[in-house]
């Protein structure tokens, strides 16, 4: 008959659902035998440990809105009843407040890791593409999630990060009253944020979805940044990434655990235990760590417009990152230059982030403007010059065959000429 | 943009680490003068806490005199409304005394037949009650300042127990010079010196039972043991699950790792 599958499941009950609707037949190609290169290093678990953080978060997200109250009179005292009263409602709690930071954490390395190994070079611009918008679902839901618990810090950091619509001409103050549901932040603010908050994680699910859709075509990269070239360079990833990720999953719930049950506030503000106070503006409001290095650029600018484009010019630069980088080797093994500026540009992020947690005064402007100047320095004009410019060490054969010439740039046996490049 | 320039003729690497040694040096440097930015009011104090470090506990007996400071001294300025006498159990009260400590408080307790507000004495359930019963009427009877809620103060503050500790034994006579407005107090913790709250404390405030010396640095550290259950009354239980939850994990690392290893057995890799 037309369209059934044929299943190859032995399990009849299996084997007619499968031929019905082959999500069986689906998982075993795309998950089981899926193709994988054989060198991937521990860098590779992390975008599983970020599907199992977003998992961790809907999870608790959602036993924490059975007991939430998003109103501004109540929010603050809700939360109180979930830490106190709850049975393990503390557990909830600071497992969904900590996985926030881990999930930043494990994104960011994440994403270093696809700076580093050229992971957004082409075929793969679309699936880095996506990446991105990814990371921006992330900072709207954690955003939104952090006005929730209404202290001081929600409130007014919510205050400062919406007023910045209104920086932009004509339309700005417009968002902005659409933002709050009013004139101010307030109880609309609160609920229309917590719909958000509440929605924005599935929306992440479908993009994630697509995400790894993208990647199933055009399989993955690897930290030598060369094509698999044949079955010998690939191992099925069920048992073998099953298995690998299973290490990096457990050491993830160590360092997760180690936060959640020994230092809980550690990444919190002192000002959160404090319920919102629309007349008492905080000594200074700084935002999440995770949301500091935009901060700093953001407050590195004297003029508002400017800094907040900046400030999203920040993120939305590295949408064009793959026709920005203009070398067409993708592992920054090979490249000798651009593996010590990535550093820089790492080392930049992370005093930005330091800067973000300070006042703008003094040495914090200095280095917030030096380092917002390099960061984009990096994007704009340094990679692609320095695509043009480098001469990457030889590459080597293929990834079955890595050591010859790797490491030393020695040359390549058989007097076979130096390959300068992966197909572009 | 002149290194990059250079280290394209030269391709050696240890180029690479000096600048990577640099950068991070940099970061080091960033740092430290994080830690000198923090300009402290007061100096901070740095006392032992029982519920310190990743094994520590409250010191109960600690906890139940500085519940006996809050009711006889913070409660009649500052409320501790997220909590409920059922809650002390957690600082080693058994029924009775919890029942008895209720029975002593007067709250309200719905209407009557006709339907008139009602009080009577307070229960195990009941909410610990607050001395005033709104904001404004806090700051009337308090020069105008809000004696803030203190279940969660101890969170609430940058330095926790400590600048709590040091609030509650900063009090003192002005410096010469220093001009005070009417009706404050000096404190050295606090910032900008001048605090509505009259100092709450002195040598001998209450009268311990268990013949605990009652200085002020006694009293000040057993209030805030005392408050700093009230804000984190899930902490001993929290350490002990992870402690298991940690050793768990680790094990489950081991098992996971010699599986991969056995796995890979067979990959020439
Ligand atoms: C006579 C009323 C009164 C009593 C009794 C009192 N306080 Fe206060 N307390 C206040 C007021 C008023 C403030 C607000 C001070 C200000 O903002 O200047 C305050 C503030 C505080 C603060 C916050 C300081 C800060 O950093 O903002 C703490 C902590 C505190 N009190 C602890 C205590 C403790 C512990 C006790 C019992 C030992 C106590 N208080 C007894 C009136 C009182
Ligand atoms: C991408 C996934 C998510 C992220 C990054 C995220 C992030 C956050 C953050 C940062 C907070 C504030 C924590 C605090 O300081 O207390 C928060 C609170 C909250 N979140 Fe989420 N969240 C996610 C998913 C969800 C989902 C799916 C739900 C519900 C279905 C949910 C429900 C809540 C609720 C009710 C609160 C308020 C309670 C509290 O503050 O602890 N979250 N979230």
């Amino acid at each position: 008959m037309a369209g059934l599958t044929k299943s190859e499941f032995a399990n009849p009950v299996i084997n007619w659902i499968d031929t019905r609707l082959p999500i069986f037949t689906m998982m075993q190609k795309e998950y089981a035998v899926f193709p994988t290169p054989k060198n991937f290093n521990y860098f590779w678990n992390f975008g599983a440990l970020a599907t199992v953080n977003l998992a961790i978060m809907i999870i608790t997200g959602i036993f924490l809105a059975m007991n939430y109250q998003p109103n501004a009179d109540l929010a603050f005292s809700s939360v109180q009843h979930i830490m106190r009263d709850v049975n393990y409602g503390w557990l909830l709690r600071y497992v969904h407040q900590n996985g926030a930071s881990m999930f930043f954490i494990v994104t960011y390395i994440h994403i270093f890791r696809g700076l580093y190994y050229g992971s957004y070079k082409t075929p793969r611009e679309l699936l880095w593409m996506l990446g991105v918008v990814i990371l921006l679902l992330m900072m709207a839901t954690a955003f939104m999630g952090y006005v929730l618990p209404w202290g001081q810090m929600s409130y007014w950091g919510a205050t400062v990060i919406t007023n910045l619509f209104s920086a932009f001409p004509i339309v700005g103050p417009k968002i902005v009253t659409l933002l709050w549901g009013g004139f101010s932040v307030d109880n609309p603010t609160l609920n229309r944020f917590f719909a958000l908050h509440y929605l924005l994680p599935f929306v992440l699910v479908g993009v994630i979805f697509l995400h790894i859709a993208a990647l199933h075509v055009t399989g993955s990269n690897n930290p030598l940044g060369i094509d698999v070239k044949s079955p010998q360079d690939t191992l099925p990833f069920h048992p073998y990434y099953t298995a690998k990720d299973s290490i990096g999953v457990c050491v993830f719930l160590i360092v997760f655990s180690v936060l959640v049950f020994f230092a809980p506030n550690y990444l919190g503000d002192a000002n959160n235990f404090i319920p919102a106070n629309p007349l008492q503006t905080p000594a200074d409001i700084v935002p999440e760590w995770y949301f500091l290095p935009y901060y700093a650029i953001l407050r590195s600018v004297p003029n508002k417009l400017l800094g907040v484009c900046m400030m999203f010019g920040s993120l939305l630069v590295m949408f064009v990152l793959p026709w920005l980088d203009t070398s067409p080797v993708r592992s920054a093994r090979f490249r000798p230059i651009y593996r010590q500026l990535i550093w820089v540009w790492v080392v930049a992020v992370i005093v930005l982030g330091i800067c973000g947690a300070h006042k703008p005064e003094g040495i914090w402007v200095v280095l917030s403007r030096i380092c917002t100047l390099y960061y984009f320095l990096h994007y704009l004009v340094i990679l692609p010059v320095l695509g043009k410019l480098e001469r990457p060490l030889p590459l080597p054969e293929s990834i079955s065959r890595p050591v010859l010439g790797a490491r030393g740039g020695g040359p390549l046996p058989g007097g076979a000429p130096a390959k300068p490049m992966e197909k572009a | 943009m002149m290194r990059p320039q250079r280290s394209i003729m030269a391709r050696s690497v240890p180029m690479r680490s000096a600048i990577v040694r640099s950068l991070l040096a940099c970061v080091l440097v960033t740092g430290l003068f994080a830690a000198t930015a923090v300009a402290q009011e007061g100096e901070m104090p740095n006392e032992r806490w029982s519920f310190e470090h990743a094994f520590g506990t409250f010191d109960l007996a600690a906890a139940q005199r500085g519940f006996q400071v809050y009711s006889n001294v913070c409660s009649n300025c500052h409320s501790m409304k997220y909590l409920h006498y059922r809650d002390l159990s957690g600082i080693g009260l058994d029924e009775d005394q919890i029942k008895a400590i209720a029975a002593n408080v007067t709250v309200p307790s719905g209407t009557d037949d006709q339907g008139n507000p009602k009080e009577g004495p307070a229960t195990p359930a009941s909410e610990f009650k607050s001395p005033f019963p709104n904001d404004k009427a806090a700051r009337a009877a308090n020069n105008g300042a809000l004696p803030p809620d203190l279940s969660l103060i101890v969170n609430a503050r940058e330095g926790g127990p400590n600048y709590i500790y040091g609030i509650l034994t900063g009090f003192g006579q002005p410096p010469a010079g220093f001009k005070m407005q009417d009706g404050m107090n000096y404190n050295r913790m606090f910032p900008g010196h001048q605090i509505a709250m009259p100092p709450p404390l002195q040598d001998g405030t209450v009268e311990y039972t268990d013949g605990t010396p009652n200085n002020l640095n006694q009293e000040a550290h057993d209030v805030v043991t005392f408050l700093a259950w009230a804000a984190n009354p899930e902490l001993v239980e929290r350490k002990q699950i992870g402690v298991r939850v940690v050793l768990f994990l680790m094990f489950m690392t081991g098992l996971t790792y010699a599986v991969k290893r056995k796995v890979w057995s067979d990959v020439d890799h």
